[in-house]
């Protein structure tokens, strides 16, 4: 197919459909509105369901509703409404179903902004919802992966029976940029041998999250994380940019990582020996190729538009091992490369130390500058 | 000649499972009459129900229907999301007071206030059963439960929420009854009442919910025999019986 102009939320939302979205459920929330406007047109016109929900939490039962039943099914939201969302989720978790939420995440907490924002990558990488379950989160960081992402995302849900969340910052799904739509998919059933779709020529089928029994739900849960091992084996995906013989290491997710790749090719143009890792999935986070790079380097640099929590994923990573420095952009401000680029002169300097939380300097060094 | 004659039996949408409700409470009787509607429509296959959170969290056990368990009120929605994928299956909701009237309030509102074309079955009785009985929506100004130990005080816990009459003012509701199961010409009343709901979905012509008053012997702290007769006399002039919203359509329904 040939390129096109795609703003990311729209792009994301055709990705969906042509996927094979059979119904989609939301709730009107900047900056990701335009996802529930364009499936507003788009799916009534192929014959799918489309339904506005009263609340997030409407919206994602009605996914857990839809997603019992064996078909693609997803919800979008911003970081506000995804909050919202959160007891869905964990029961989606909880029932081994498979769905698809997309965050478009905004500054907070609490009403925050409407500015794009990292902040709830603890949410979604480490749960959220109540309980003790594993999900799969990837981050795009440009309309085409965003929209690259949307197969993979219903494609890993439906292998695993879990849930999907692709977060992005609401910087990827307002900018409009050229990008490749995958071709139409038609969509077929898959007639899942757990889908509550009506016990015809069958036995009765039951779905639910309730395990009163607290040794049952033990075996869930251990099941749940036998499950996600498996994905940890399998799915971990990532970018990697000029490491080979990279002394410096830069590590950003989404936009953060797309910022660092500008000021990382400039270091390179300076003849600075820095390379950037960008994940893909945050989870599962690409602990190993972290690992193999710690070996090589002699400072990483950590860079987020939050106040470093993929940093104690990249912590537990490094052990102590090399300086781990970070550098953020909290509230729903986006870094600028040059910024980034400081940063890195600040790695080459020489002169870190190993800290127990890189926070602390990176706090002191921005609240002096204000 | 057989000297004995069958007159009664299970429904073939029940499993042969024993229900774990307290004796003399009524949610048995509601289970029933579903199952024996859903068998009489011939459906029983095409069926797929929605269990809430509260005293029916188990009605997937007794129903041998596809069945999924809903987070605390959120059936509407979840049915919503069911039906709408696949519309020619029948799909059902039972809920309670609790899971329906306060937590769930929003979905079951927009449910029928979008005309989903959805049965719920409505259980009103007046109380939190699962929990132990608290005072729900539908608590009787003056009445004792466990956290409105004085007695429901209007003045501070408000007043009993009628959702037969809300919902009916709504125009994507089709169908909006309320029944009670305190003797047998009422259970039959509430059995043909169920059916019209049924019958309201397969036919597409809207929202259809069914209000039964009920009984909680246990946490009202009476006799199963002294329960029917607090429907009767306290429940029914608080919750008056009757066709709230019947469309033009459904009322040319014949059973």
């Amino acid at each position: 197919m040939p390129k096109e102009l795609w703003k990311g939320n729209e792009a994301i939302a055709e990705a969906a459909v042509r996927a094979g979205l059979e119904a989609y459920f939301g709730y009107p929330i900047t900056p990701q509105t335009e996802i529930l406007e364009f499936l507003s047109r788009r799916m009534p016109e192929l014959g799918r369901s489309f339904v506005q929900a009263e609340s997030e939490l409407g919206a994602i039962n009605m996914v857990y509703g839809a997603a019992c039943t064996g078909v693609r099914v997803m919800s979008s939201s911003s970081s506000p409404g995804v909050s919202l969302m959160m007891e869905g989720l964990s029961y989606i978790a909880g029932t081994e179903i498979p769905a698809v939420l997309v965050n478009v995440m905004r500054g907070g907490p609490g009403l925050g902004n409407i500015a794009p924002a990292q902040s709830d990558y603890n949410q979604a990488v480490r749960g959220g919802g109540h309980g003790d379950y594993p999900r799969i989160v990837l981050a795009p960081a440009s309309v085409q992966e965003a929209i690259d992402l949307m197969g993979l995302s219903f494609d890993l849900a439906e292998k695993y029976r879990m849930i999907t969340m692709v977060i992005l910052d609401g910087s990827v799904g307002q900018m409009m940029e050229p990008a490749e739509m995958p071709a139409l998919k038609e969509i077929h059933r898959k007639g899942f041998d757990w889908a509550t779709d009506g016990a015809m020529n069958r036995e009765r089928r039951i779905l639910s999250s309730i395990y009163l029994n607290p040794y049952d739900e033990e075996k869930t849960n251990l099941r749940l994380l036998k499950r996600w091992k498996d994905v940890q084996a399998s799915e971990v995906r990532y970018k990697e940019y000029f490491l080979e013989d990279a002394k410096y290491i830069v590590i950003g997710f989404g936009t953060a990582g797309r910022v660092a790749l500008s000021a990382v090719r400039e270091a390179r143009a300076q003849g600075i020996k820095v390379g950037l890792l960008r994940p893909i999935t945050v989870s599962p986070f690409p602990h190993e190729v972290l690992d193999q790079l710690t070996g090589q380097a002699e400072a990483i640099l950590v860079t987020e538009m939050n106040m470093g929590q993929m940093l104690d994923d990249v912590l537990l990573t490094v052990r102590g091992r090399v300086p781990v420095e970070f550098y953020g952009r909290p509230g729903g401000v986006v870094p600028f490369h040059d910024e980034i680029l400081n940063e890195i002169h600040r790695l080459t300097s020489g002169t870190l130390a190993v800290r127990t939380d890189p926070r602390e300097s990176w706090l002191t060094r921005m609240t002096a500058a204000s | 000649m057989a000297t004995e004659n069958l007159v009664y039996e299970r429904p073939e949408a029940f499993t042969e499972m024993p229900t774990h409700y307290c004796p003399g409470c009524t949610h048995g009787v509601a289970h029933r009459l579903v199952a024996e509607v859903l068998e009489e429509m011939g459906v029983v296959n095409k069926t797929i129900g929605v269990a809430p959170v509260g005293c029916a969290v188990f009605a997937y056990n007794y129903f041998d229907t596809d069945f999924v368990e809903a987070p605390h009120g959120r059936a509407p929605a979840m049915a919503t999301g069911i039906k709408r994928v696949l519309p020619d299956r029948v799909v059902f909701t039972y809920q309670g007071d609790g899971d329906l009237a306060s937590i769930g309030m929003g979905e079951i509102v927009h449910a029928a206030a979008r005309g989903e074309n959805i049965t719920v079955i409505f259980i009103n009785n007046a109380n939190y059963g699962m929990t132990g009985g608290q005072m729900a929506p539908t608590t009787l100004p003056g009445m004792k439960t466990t956290s409105s130990p004085n007695g429901r005080d209007v003045e501070t816990q408000g007043y009993p929420i009628k959702m037969s009459e809300m919902l009916s003012t709504l125009e994507g509701t089709g169908y909006c009854v309320r029944r009670s199961l305190h003797d047998p010409k009422n259970i039959r009343l509430a059995k043909k009442a169920i059916r019209t709901a049924f019958e309201t979905q397969v036919r597409g012509l809207g929202f259809a919910m069914v209000e039964l008053l009920s009984t909680c012997p246990t946490n009202w702290g009476m006799t199963p025999v002294n329960s029917l007769k607090f429907v009767e006399e306290h429940m029914i002039p608080a919750f008056p019986l009757g066709d709230y919203k019947i469309s033009d359509a459904i009322k040319q329904i014949k059973i």
